[in-house]
């Protein structure tokens, strides 16, 4: 039997085989962040419900576990309304610019060492790249819609983002000075060590702001003034329904995700055990595969975000673009000078 | 033909229909979204010629932040097309003789003899562990720092200058200083009233 599909598969062309190895590991990569996505939503609404002493969905399936599967049956099987005089071509492909950014930009995450869809030299450029794309999905979306409220948060996103991406942007550059390397499974290998000679620590500032511009960027809680469920309705997305809408959803779990992961690879250290150079918990826990390290400070920073909804007023619209402009950036600024200084000096532990 | 021609055709002539539609359709936010598919498929063309860190910088650069602002321009404005189409049949042959003499004189200069493999003959592959973004790198703080600097500084100043154009202080503006509100103390905003939980009603 394996030798018949052996020789089936080496009757295949080989740029055929190469092809097809990629597509298969497209979906190795695709089908799990779509579960993700789909749990996120869960634990979303399960940690909140919490946190306000409620219990959260518990009716579908045991403790509520098929919650994020009947959501998603019902929205498949909603009409998709088209409002009149929209702009029906890009009304329809806004949500598909929404979500194709956040899982192109898997391709160069590195999960564990050498496992990397697309081991590029640019990976940090590439993903820089394919976030700023990610606003068009929501000002199209904003437009298209043919409605006010619409566009005032298709406006609202785009200001946004375009301030703390700079911000965010600023923060990769401390990365890339400190690592030396635009390629992620190079950052995390030069984080090597311990717990504290993970970057988290020389870029502390640029960790932060990274984070809080990350969860600007992805339109979260306290920054989801684009949504804004009691000044715009809900913002960009407020006349699509069904699928369309589910689209608008799942990107933007699919992109804290995303940020998550970027931040667990290059402020802390990616797969790397945190038990390394501790003498007993080292050899105790080094039968752990680096992904379980990567996915457990993933859900870490993704905790972080459920928990500042929960926690958090939603800012001021003026305020976020101050926060943005006149704090964020001259602070990474300042400390992009410091990490400079540091590299140049080799200073141990992390630069030596 | 090779997968990398297939390639290279498909996206030249994905750019030059889209780089067409940019000054043709009529709807401004149209035309500013082809010009994105322009910029999308030039940037994989330079991907094509090893140019990655260009490539890549096109679309966070002009993609992610340029044509973001530029579409938030065109969907703000509301453009009365009818008068910027009249006169359109008038100005025609004036428009196409230009058009002609331009055509003309761009073949004479950049003509196809300076064109073809003979010319210029197709860069050696090189190798995975090239890095176009360290060579560009080296290159650009090395053999042309001064150039780049200046470059540096004349758009620090542009920036400047355009904030300065435009920057008016409105006597109506009621924003307030943030450090003010920071520093407000409770002392300020709250006062406690001591008074009887009931009092006597006036019935009268």
């Amino acid at each position: 039997m394996i030798e018949l599909l052996q020789s089936y598969w080496n009757a295949v062309p080989l740029s055929w085989q190469t092809l097809i190895v990629i597509v298969l590991k497209i979906v190795g990569i695709v089908v799990p962040i779509m579960l993700s996505v789909a749990y996120l939503t869960l634990a979303e609404r399960k940690v909140i419900g919490y946190i306000q002493v409620r219990i959260g969905p518990n009716r579908v399936g045991p403790r509520g576990l098929l919650q994020p599967i009947a959501d998603g049956i019902k929205l498949a099987f909603k009409e998709i309304i088209i409002p009149s005089r929209a702009n029906k071509f890009l009304f329809v492909g806004a949500p598909l610019l929404a979500l194709a950014p956040a899982l192109a930009a898997w391709a160069v995450i590195p999960f564990a060492d050498g496992i990397v869809l697309a081991d590029i030299n640019a990976g940090l450029l590439y993903i820089l790249a394919l976030t700023s794309v990610s606003v068009y999905g929501i000002i199209i979306a904003g437009w298209a819609s043919n409605s006010k409220y619409a566009f005032l948060g298709a406006m609202r996103s785009a200001a946004q983002m375009v301030a703390y991406e700079i911000a965010m942007g600023f923060a990769l550059v401390g990365v890339l000075i400190a690592a030396g390397s635009l390629n992620l499974g190079d950052i995390v290998r030069a984080q090597q060590g311990s717990l504290l000679t993970w970057y988290w620590l020389p870029l502390l500032p640029l960790f932060i702001i990274y984070f809080i511009s990350a969860i600007a960027e992805t339109n979260r809680a306290p920054f989801d003034v684009a949504e804004g469920e009691s000044e715009i309705v809900a913002g960009f997305h407020v006349e699509y329904s069904g699928m369309a809408f589910a689209l608008f959803f799942l990107a933007e779990y699919a992109n804290m995700i995303l940020v998550s992961v970027l931040a667990a690879a290059m402020f802390l250290g990616g797969w790397l055990s945190p038990f390394a150079g501790i003498p007993l918990l080292d050899s105790v826990t080094a039968w752990v595969p680096g992904v379980v390290w990567l996915l457990l400070k993933t859900s870490l920073l993704l905790f972080l975000f459920l928990w500042f909804r929960a926690t958090f007023p939603r800012y001021r619209y003026d305020q976020i673009m101050r926060l943005g402009w006149k704090v964020f950036i001259p602070v990474t600024i300042v400390w992009l000078l410091v990490v400079g200084v540091m590299v140049l000096a080799d200073v141990p532990p992390w630069f030596d | 033909m090779s997968l990398e021609q297939i390639v290279f055709y498909a996206f030249s002539a994905l750019l030059v229909l889209s780089a067409t539609a940019v000054i043709t359709v009529r709807n401004p936010v149209h035309a500013a979204l082809f010009l994105v598919l322009t910029f999308f498929t030039c940037a994989a063309v330079w991907l094509l010629l090893e140019a990655e860190f260009l490539a890549i910088v096109l679309v966070l650069v002009y993609v992610g932040a340029v044509m973001v602002l530029f579409l938030f321009v065109v969907m703000m404005l509301d453009i009365n097309y009818v008068p910027l189409r009249e006169g359109f049949m008038r100005h025609l042959p004036l428009g196409i003789a230009v058009a002609v003499v331009v055509v003309l004189e761009m073949a004479l200069v950049v003509g196809p003899r300076y064109f073809g493999l003979e010319a210029v003959p197709v860069p050696p592959p090189h190798d995975a562990q090239y890095s176009n973004t360290t060579e560009l790198g080296s290159v650009l703080y090395t053999d042309y720092f001064y150039p780049f600097q200046i470059a540096g500084a004349v758009l620090v100043l542009a920036i400047v200058a355009a904030i300065a154009l435009t920057l008016r202080r409105r006597p109506d503006n009621k924003s307030i200083d943030p450090g003010l509100q920071m520093r407000v103390t409770r002392d300020q905003r709250v006062r406690l009233v001591k008074m009887k939980a009931e009092s006597p009603v006036d019935r009268e």
